[in-house]
């Protein structure tokens, strides 16, 4: 018995603690508590993996059953395989850097102990969601950490914008939910069973459009959480979120839950072609797409938040065209440099004095050396710079989508492109340049620069250092993968011009770009308005509903129709109910004697009825 | 005289002693009835304790003949179903009382003693195995909760009152009937013998008479549940009604009638409840998504959540209506949840309510920041309510919408949509009511929960989570008795069976964990 249980348990004690009594505790105990819970799972979750050793077969703990109705069954339990043990040791890794970070950024912040309770919850959610062996209890991970995202999102809950965004995240992810509950209840209806084990064993001998209908509606739950197209929309509101957040949740690890669990039903996928065809092309779409928009942006954390969405894009490509190895290569590359990069950004924001848009910074590279250089680590790393991590990962996507289809690797290449773009225009109109702000700005604590330091390693090597394919090997079935120099040659040229054309316009002849946009008119206008899909979801769909449910449903139906057939029949009783009236005294004693009086009338009733058979 | 006699006697015995209490001490009056109904809560747990689980039979049971001529018996007992809906009833008793305390200042002694002649009435309602019995106890429950709402309510509280009773006698009436009829047939009220008969053969009806009384039945609970179009009473009286009011009925009161639908209408009328089950079903789905369309549209904070109780007791029909295990499972279970839940927001709002002296939500805002323990407390029977899991509405909705899916996967698909509307009207609510900036108006009045509040909330903020996270300790009676009435309302069920059959589930043998 390894007792995995205690990994989700100790970030719910701190949780606990710090919601309770954080109010009452010093602010060194509830950074204690809160990272040093997370530390803890952190090291449970290395032990148990040690201990494990090479993880060939699942290793299963069953504790004990949820919901048991007839011959159905839920139970708690918990599962690791070498997929689980990648994702516990990410999300505790962050995870723990995160938090170490938070320390410092939110040091002056009003609710500490109520962000690190929040912080913690989400901790424990998001490892019930890897660590879950059945789908209902992955679930219950999927919907809590939505939850956190919801609470942390509106944190400033007396900024109007934060909390709209908050119930936007909630109520877009609950959409994707509507999808991932039909298909438990699919599975149900056709496996008997939520278990992974049971579910995965009978998955080949199902008919192949059941197991298309449950992979589809899988991927309607994953899009909503792994924000992709056209359930995307909330992702960018919930920058509004404090930096930390946006790096643990809304980059490093709750978004890539779709991708985790199309990569754990990997089984369902295969035997659903149509349906992985539908997951690459929702991928790849949705990866170009995002990276248009990003292109514009001029706050400094929605270009981020973009560039997760377009990369979210990318692992459902690989995952989508089969290599899910891959899609969980780019999943744990992406963690590392999305966080490093919203760190980063977050770092900048600090020493700015709160400023988030990009034309008031510049020059800031000799003011906060420590956050340029491990920032440029990150940016290196997205735009696949060879021997960074994301180079490996990214690369091992784009062979596999040529694999599948040629034209796919050809839009993943230009979306490489644009990425290497967006990223170094943020790093040259924040770095370099005059400095264009009022504020002065200062170089972080070390509670935030150590932990950007490690995530820029990891950045630089981790990549090299841990090769998901290799580890994961067996558990997926083999994409003929192979070396193809040419094809890597391209992904890596593709990066360097989009780095090139960001230097040109942002460094060696500032202004053109706005000149680009002016001429490019409309069309500039479209893509920084993010082709207006907030607005075309508020006319078609939001607004509608409200002004439907008002007018239509409850001044029409319910007051209107229904109330009026009722009033109708009650003022003709009004007659009757005058004459009643003399009996209302208000006195209680009476009207029990009118109860009994009432019940004898009745049974004599129906005594002459009984004679009158 | 056992246990549940006890348990039935005291609300009555308190509400009896309580009429000789004198009338200028109000703190005696409400200090004894709390002590009777927590009595009665602390009773009803040893009904728990000595209930065996795995029985589908009554438990408890108490039968003599009360009336020779026509027979009437004085037949009570408990089976799975109606074990936690007396737990629900005498749990939330003394918690009504406990809000009440400070806001009811006229007629104290009368307005606590209905309290504890309405829990009489529910815990008979929910014991009683005599048709007859039983309603008397429907009727028992009426009279109280038009008191409250007609004398403690607010402004338009006699057009609420008034509404509430007519609504309710017309589908009663035709209930009374229907009881009369089965009487004339069968020689006797006691149920029991009804179903022994009706199993045995020596009792029928015709296909056209099983209809009719059905409906007859049926219409009475409807009213109750309400379904959709029947339930325009309902946000009335919650709105007129004092928080106490609002509470008994919101997490008690409805659950008669869609207890009714499970312990009469299944049993008695199977052929013709399988043949409505489709249009039910489609009434039901119809409730779910509409009252939470016009929930999210509700100025006023009661009315709100009145109309999310139309969406979730859609939830509950849905369940009953699909035949299966799952959905029976769901259905009590969601009863049971409502009750907590939807309990927990009307005591929630009626704290608003005494601070602010409004219901209407634009008169709120920024309430986080000067009460942080009432908008957590709000915020957990929020997320309860919305189905979160661990939280306990996510098991019963689970169960409901699983069972409909085996009967009919269209059905769950349309009712799934009313998951993605209670969060959208709930956290809608929650942001304006809780988030923003404060007023002064909103200021001046918010202090943090007192001493009182505390207790009268966690219980059930407890039981949120209990239930979500460990319902094993509530189902395992329901799961016998919901099979057994499984199998009652398979019994003279004619050939044409419109509600699918579940599929076979097949556990297949856990091979993996063979490791």
């Amino acid at each position: 018995m390894q007792n995995l249980w205690l990994i989700p348990a100790f970030p719910f004690a701190g949780f606990l603690a710090n919601g309770i009594f954080g109010r009452r505790l010093p602010k060194m105990a509830t950074n204690f508590i809160a990272v040093g819970s997370v530390l803890l799972a952190f090291a449970w979750a290395l032990k148990t993996i040690f201990t494990l050793g090479d993880l060939n077969a699942p290793y299963v703990e069953h504790y004990f059953t949820w919901i048991r109705s007839g011959e159905f069954h839920v139970d708690y339990e918990f599962m690791v395989d070498r997929l689980t043990a990648i994702m516990l040791l990410i999300v505790t890794g962050i995870g723990s850097l995160i938090h170490i970070y938070a320390t410092g950024y939110m040091a002056h912040e009003e609710g500490y102990p109520r962000f690190f309770a929040y912080f913690n919850l989400f901790m424990f959610f998001m490892l019930t969601l890897v660590l879950a062996d059945n789908y209902l209890l992955l679930f219950v991970g999927w919907e809590g950490v939505g939850l956190c995202s919801y609470l942390l999102i509106g944190f400033y809950f007396r900024k109007r914008s934060a909390t709209t965004a908050g119930n936007k995240a909630f109520i877009v992810n609950r959409i994707g939910d509507f999808g991932f509950s039909l298909a438990i209840f699919l599975i149900v209806v056709n496996f008997g069973s939520l278990n992974f084990g049971t579910v995965f064993s009978a998955a080949p001998g199902k008919p192949e459009a059941t197991l298309t209908a449950i992979a589809l509606l899988l991927l309607v739950g994953a899009c909503g959480k792994s924000a992709q197209f056209p359930l995307y929309v909330w992702l960018p509101d919930a920058m509004e979120g404090p930096t930390p957040v946006s790096a643990l949740i809304h980059a490093a690890t709750m978004v890539t839950a779709g991708v985790y669990v199309i990569a754990r039903s990997s089984v369902i996928y295969t035997h659903a072609p149509a349906a992985m065809e539908v997951v690459a092309v929702v991928g790849l779409f949705t990866a170009v797409f995002a990276a248009t928009i990003g292109l514009v942006q001029n706050d400094i954390k929605k270009v981020f938040a973009y560039s997760t969405v377009s990369q979210l894009g990318y692992m459902f490509l690989g995952v989508g065209v089969g290599a899910f190895s891959s899609g969980i290569y780019h999943l744990m590359t992406h963690a590392f440099f999305k966080a490093l990069l919203f760190l980063g950004a977050g770092s900048v924001i600090h020493a700015c004095g709160g400023e988030q848009d990009m034309r008031e910074m510049g020059g800031l590279r000799s003011k906060i050396p420590i956050t340029f250089y491990t920032l440029l680590c990150g940016a290196l790393a997205i735009s696949g710079f060879p021997f960074f991590s994301g180079f490996y990962s990214k690369d091992a996507i784009l062979l596999a989508a040529h694999h599948h289809a040629p034209w796919m690797y050809w839009v993943g290449v230009i979306t490489a492109g644009m990425t290497a773009f967006y990223v170094f225009r943020a790093m040259f109109m924040t770095f370099f340049g005059k400095y264009r702000g009022h504020h002065h700005p200062h170089e972080s604590p070390p509670s935030m620069w150590i932990p950007l330091a490690v995530l820029a390693a990891l950045s630089v090597f981790g990549g090299f250092l841990f090769k998901v394919p290799t580890i994961l090997g067996t558990m997926f079935p083999t994409v003929e993968e192979g070396e193809d120099i040419a094809l890597m040659a391209i992904s890596v040229a593709a990066g360097l011009i989009g780095i090139g054309i960001a230097y040109f316009l942002y460094v060696v002849r500032p202004g053109l770009a706005d000149t680009i946009a002016a001429r490019a008119g409309g069309l500039y206008k479209v893509v920084y308005n993010k082709y207006f899909v907030d607005e075309i979801y508020d006319a078609t769909v939001v607004n509608p509903l409200i002004t439907g449910s008002r007018t239509v449903l409850w001044r029409g139906i319910d007051a209107g129709l229904i109330d009026g057939i009722v009033n109708g029949v009650g003022s003709q009783s009004k007659g009757i109910g005058g004459i009643l009236k003399l009996l209302q005294s208000g006195n209680i004693r009476s009207y029990a004697t009118w109860v009994v009086f009432g019940s004898v009338v009745v049974i004599v009733a129906m005594g002459i009825a009984g004679v009158a058979r | 005289m056992n246990l549940l006699d006890i348990v039935l006697c005291t609300p009555l015995a308190g509400f009896l002693l309580t009429l000789f209490l004198p009338r200028g001490k109000p703190q005696w009056v409400k200090a004894f009835t709390l002590a009777v109904s927590i009595a009665a809560f602390a009773l009803s747990i040893g009904l728990a304790m000595g209930f065996n689980s795995g029985s589908s039979k009554l438990q408890f049971v108490t039968d003599f003949i009360w009336n020779a001529s026509p027979e009437i018996h004085y037949h009570v007992g408990l089976d799975g179903i109606s074990l936690w809906l007396v737990i629900l009833s005498t749990l939330l008793t003394p918690i009504a009382i406990l809000v009440s305390w400070r806001s009811i200042d006229n007629r104290v002694k009368e307005f606590f003693g209905l309290l504890l002649l309405l829990e009489f009435g529910l815990v008979g309602v929910f014991a009683a195995f005599d048709l007859f019995l039983f309603y008397i106890f429907w009727e028992v429950c009426l009279v109280p909760m038009y008191f409250l709402i007609g004398i403690w309510g607010h402004e338009r509280r006699i057009y609420a009152a008034v509404k509430f009773f007519l609504y309710t006698m017309a589908g009663s009436v035709l209930m009374l009937a229907g009881i009369i009829f089965i009487y004339n047939r069968a020689g006797t009220f006691n149920y029991s013998s009804i179903l022994d008969m009706l199993g045995s053969g020596r009792l029928s009806f015709t296909t056209g008479e099983e209809m009719l009384l059905f409906l007859a039945f049926f219409l009475a609970f409807a009213i109750k549940v309400p379904l959709f179009p029947l339930h325009t009473w309902l946000p009335d009286a919650h709105v007129e009604a004092p928080t106490a009011g609002s509470l008994m009925l919101a997490s008690v009161m409805l659950k008669m009638g869609t207890y009714g639908l499970i312990r009469f209408c299944l049993p008695m009328f199977p052929g013709a409840s399988r043949q409505c089950a489709p249009w039910i079903v489609i009434l039901a789905i119809i409730g779910i998504i509409y009252g939470a369309l016009v929930a999210l549209v509700q100025p006023n904070m009661k009315k709100l959540v009145a109309y999310s109780s139309v969406s979730h007791l859609g939830f509950v029909v849905l369940g009953i209506f699909s035949f299966t295990q799952m959905g029976l499972d769901g259905a009590v279970y969601q009863m049971l949840n409502h009750g907590i839940s939807t309990g927990a927001l009307f005591i929630v709002v009626g704290f608003l309510y005494q601070r602010r002296h409004s219901l209407e939500i634009k008169d709120y805002g920024g309430v986080a920041t000067v009460a942080p323990w009432l908008s957590t407390a709000f915020l957990i029977t929020t997320l309860a309510s919305i189905g979160l899991p661990t939280l306990n509405n996510f098991v019963g909705e689970f169960l409901v919408l699983q069972g409909s899916a085996q009967a009919n996967f269209r059905w769950t698909v349309f009712a799934s949509l009313g998951v993605i509307l209670s969060a959208c009207y709930m956290l809608w609510l929650y942001q304006r009511v809780f988030f923003g900036e404060t007023p002064e108006g909103v200021r001046h009045h918010m202090h943090d929960l007192n001493l009182r509040e505390w207790v009268a909330i966690v219980p059930l903020i407890i039981l949120m989570a209990w239930m979500g996270t460990g319902p094993q300790t509530f189902l395992p009676p329901v799961s016998s008795s919901t099979a057994h009435l499984l199998e009652q309302s398979k019994m003279n069920v004619p050939l044409r069976v419109h509600a699918a059959p579940a599929p076979p589930i097949n556990v297949v043998a856990e091979a993996r964990h063979a490791h």
